[in-house]
């Protein structure tokens, strides 16, 4: 169920209404072509030969054995990369191939390239390393002490000038700990390379961000950028998962050595080394408050394991300093967080990265807060919570809409669910039958979140939209040209949508991203719909402009459905009359308002350019004698500005709520001594339909007068604050503190 | 070696086979039908989810030579006849409830949806959840998955 205000629109299929992806016949036929289906002939499938140990040097790689198997066209190693042999998204440290040693379990060291899947992989067995191994460096406080540090984010903000003590009538601290969560896209990474005629490559591939991809590629095999084109293969959902490379520079690789077009496709196991993931944390916090529970400041210390090489451990430091309290007013705030190298897996981008290990910690904090003064955990997040205008810990004024107290009345005021109905299946344990009710205790736990939107600290953050009107078989229609990446959250559709609202037209078609367009950016940070679905916006009131100039009329006119009117309402002209003097094609890069980098002192600075906002309530069921959790519900509310695609919105809504709820007790990448012991979906699980509960979703739309339509991005939001909803009910079914995710039923069953 | 079935109604031959490919890898691989998908290749997933002889199998956990001589349907086989007219009501439920969103579980969620509501017509939701728990889906937090079984059992 979810309510939807909105107003209404003139415009089918155009903005404010659920149009139908246009991929979607495809995708329920089984005709829709992801990256991993991709074939060519000739076509020869690569396998990568990774470290078993998280540190080691390497002394010698002997690939005899490899190449004596028949049916292997090349085996590769570091010697082979004719370009840079690192690459990263903005530091380059992490090597395409391994340069004489290994930082992490499962870093790749060489390349085979065959005619049968299984032949490459037994080929890569049959190389030999010789490694010698190191103790691996895999605490993160030992690395912050030995100096290993990617960033230091200070946030440093004092009510009063001089600073103040930090003192206050009530305190509240608390140590929290967040596991390393897997994106788990279902799709693996793979893709196809297709060696070109001009010396280059044609790359075919699942990813975030054509571009930036094409980027570390082109340096890596020391070709021109317009040499490596890339094309967006089908994604099977990215989560961040896919901001990083992959084997797009190893399947290039193969395929400029054999001359033959290579495919790449990681298996599961694989998959859980071919990517970062999202960094665990270990965060200490303090607030003080007074006798009312209103704060007086919030003191943190936040670290954050990046593993092995940089990825994006900046910016979620970064995101995890500045949104360190939450959606609060606090007078005084200290927070510093920590990124570190270790030899654990490689730390990156996922879903409401930074602000999802920091919002389990200030919620928790939250709730001891509401328990220390004895008002309910609604009460104390109302009377802290921050407002249009309100000053953020780096002395940023949120200048768009922020309802967090109408979030948090939205879903403490929806009804709880009923009782359980005594069905075995909606018991905690389900259908293993593992109680007849029988010490089975409900809890309601609320939690709220804060989230940046678009990227930060001063980065020229852009979107490029090609958007062409023409006459196709007797009807005007739109061509939208963009390289931005649909990852199945519905960007296709959203710009179908707007280019119909903006231009008056029905047909519209969105050709394949490429990079024979400018830049969209990425598809992270819940930016693409605010960015290239401004770019499209843009891009189409440039067409606009142009098809009203030919009419030589200067009285106010629109495009409605395929026909020029003018202010008076009437007919001026028809599109198709107009495009008789050509085609109206336009292209534009589009930006949103400049930020500022953080003072690397205090933390001060401008850095955001929109603030998002979600708020759960989770109902579960605990067995407490067995440590089993059932969520029996959870409902959210979150403010997106404008529900471009009400449906869409309501899907990412669930789906993120869905991957927090994962985080809060099940999902959890097992590290041991550096190892992953659980690279499975047997053994690392993310929730089933058994496990997820119905959610109830209220979506508010206060539009932001800065974003294109009012519009707030959806994506990260409803990640944020479910993890800490679904503790918190846990804690009040338990009376445990649970100061770890995620909750594990020895944490429960077993606890003192 | 040789593998000859009946797949979507037309008699198939693959040659060559490795004998350790699976049904998943002869569908994708050597017979153009990468309907199934692969994403996890060891029964956990359910996104390979296929009939074999009329029942939901997961096509990675079956060995190529299994399927010898057998009838196979795949998410390929469900629609009468190409276009969105023709799509199978299941296929449209999960359109018209934006139940899809990166797609990649939609397959084997498609086929597993379409085997439950031929067992059962009108199942309760305890039902669908306990029918549909081995299709793993990333996106969508199942909601929309729920509406679209609902939906298809209704049209």
């Amino acid at each position: 169920m979810s309510t939807l205000t909105r107003e209404p629109t003139t415009v089918a299929g155009g903005v404010g209404t659920s149009a139908p992806r246009p991929d979607g016949v495809l995708k329920v036929s089984g005709e829709f072509a992801y990256s991993s289906d991709l074939w060519a002939d000739e076509m020869l499938w690569g396998a990568t030969v990774r470290s078993p140990h998280p540190s080691a040097e390497i002394r010698a790689v002997d690939i005899t054995g490899a190449l004596a198997v028949p049916g292997v066209y090349a085996v590769l190693t570091a010697a082979d990369v004719p370009g840079a042999k690192r690459y990263g998204l903005e530091i380059v440290d992490q090597p395409v191939l391994a340069v004489d040693e290994v930082r992490y379990e499962g870093e790749p060291v060489a390349l085979v390239a065959a005619d049968h899947p299984e032949t490459a992989r037994r080929a890569a067995a049959r190389i030999k390393v010789e490694y010698a191994v190191r103790a691996p460096v895999t605490d993160p406080e030992e690395a912050l002490s030995r100096g290993d540090l990617v960033r230091h984010v200070p946030v440093h903000r004092f009510a009063s000038a001089g600073g103040d003590a930090l003192t206050a009538d009530v305190v509240v601290t608390g140590t929290y700990e967040v596991g390393m969560q897997d994106q788990a896209f279902l799709g693996p990474e793979s893709g196809l390379a297709v060696p070109a005629e001009d010396g280059g490559i044609d790359l075919f591939v699942a990813t975030q961000w054509l571009h930036v991809d094409q980027k570390q590629v082109a340096a890596c095999l020391a070709l021109a950028p317009e040499q490596v084109r890339l094309r967006l293969a089908g994604v099977g959902g990215a989560f961040g998962a896919r901001e990083d490379l992959s084997m797009q520079v190893h399947a290039s690789l193969l395929a400029l050595h054999t001359g033959k077009p290579v495919k790449m496709v990681y298996g599961r196991e694989e998959s859980f080394f071919g990517h970062v993931h999202r960094h665990p944390a270990r965060l200490e916090y303090e607030h003080g408050a007074d006798r009312t529970g209103k704060l007086v400041y919030v003191k943190a210390r936040i670290v954050l394991d990046g593993g092995a090489y940089t990825s994006s451990t900046p910016a979620v430091v970064a995101n995890a300093a500045t949104l360190g309290v939450g959606p609060y007013d606090v007078p005084t705030v200290v927070v510093d967080a920590y990124g570190v190298y270790t030899n654990n897996p490689p730390c990156g981008a996922m879903r409401g990265f930074g602000a999802v290990q920091a919002c389990f910690a200030y919620e928790s904090q939250m709730d001891k807060l509401a328990a220390a003064i004895g008002v309910d955990p609604v009460e104390v997040r109302r009377r802290n919570a921050m407002t249009t205008g309100s000053v953020m810990p780096t002395g940023q004024i949120v200048s768009g809409p922020a309802p967090v107290e109408e979030l948090l009345s939205l879903v403490r005021d929806r009804p709880l669910p009923p009782e359980a109905t005594g069905d075995p299946r909606e018991r905690p344990g389900g259908v293993a039958n593992t109680t007849r009710g029988e010490g089975v205790v409900r809890g309601v736990g609320y939690a709220i979140g804060i989230k940046n939107v678009c990227f930060s600290e001063g980065f020229d953050d852009f979107s490029t939209a090609r958007v062409r009107l023409s006459v196709l078989g007797g009807e005007p229609a739109v061509l939208v040209h963009t390289a931005a990446a649909e990852v199945g959250q519905g960007l296709v559709t959203v710009q179908a949508q707007i280019a119909r609202t903006e231009l008056g037209v029905s047909q519209v078609t969105v050709a394949t991203a490429d990079t024979s367009v400018g830049s969209a950016g990425s598809s992270s940070a819940s930016r693409q719909t605010y960015m290239t679905g401004g770019a499209v916006r843009a891009a189409c009131q440039a067409v606009r402009a142009t098809v009203l100039e030919r009419t030589g009329r200067a009285d106010a006119l629109s495009l409605v459905d395929g026909k020029v009117v003018a202010s008076d309402g009437s007919v001026v002209a028809s599109l198709v009359e107009l495009l008789g003097e050509g085609d109206v094609e336009e292209t534009v890069e589009w930006r949103h308002k400049p930020t500022m980098p953080l003072d690397p002192v205090t933390g001060q600075g401008d850095a955001h350019v929109q603030y998002a906002f979600a708020a759960h309530r989770a109902v579960v069921d605990v067995d407490t004698e067995l440590g089993l959790v059932r969520v029996v519900e959870i409902a959210t509310a979150q403010d997106v500005g404008k529900a471009v695609n009400p449906q869409a919105v309501v899907g990412q809504i669930q789906g993120g709520t869905a991957q927090g709820l994962g985080l809060a007790v099940m999902e959890e990448i097992q590290v041991v001594d550096g190892v992953i012991r659980n690279p499975s979906f047997t053994d690392y699980l993310i929730p089933t339909i058994l496990d997820m509960p119905p959610m109830e979703v209220d979506v508010l739309e206060r539009g932001d007068p800065d974003a294109p339509y009012g519009l707030r991005g959806v994506g990260e939001p409803p990640t944020i604050s479910s993890t800490p909803a679904v503790v918190a009910a846990i804690r009040a079914a338990t009376g445990l503190a649970l100061t770890r995710v995620p909750v594990r039923p020895d944490h429960i069953a077993l606890a003192p | 070696m040789r593998v000859t079935c009946v797949v979507n109604g037309e008699t198939r031959q693959a040659d060559d086979v490795w004998p350790g490919e699976s049904l998943l890898y002869v569908l994708r691989e050597r017979l153009g039908l990468p309907g199934a998908k692969n994403a996890c290749e060891q029964g956990e997933c359910g996104s390979c989810t296929v009939y074999l002889d009329g029942l939901p199998v997961c096509a990675c956990l079956v060995a190529a030579g299994q399927a010898d001589g057998r009838t196979i349907t795949t998410v390929e086989g469900l629609a009468p006849g190409t276009g969105e007219e023709q799509l199978d009501r299941v296929q449209r439920a999960f359109l018209a409830t934006g139940a899809v969103q990166c797609g990649f579980c939609t397959p084997g969620l498609i086929v597993a949806v379409h085997d439950l509501l031929a067992r059962d017509p009108a199942p309760t939701d305890p039902d669908i959840r306990e029918a549909l728990a081995g299709n793993l889906c990333r996106c969508t937090g199942y909601e929309k998955i729920m509406e679209a079984v609902r939906l298809a059992a209704t049209s």
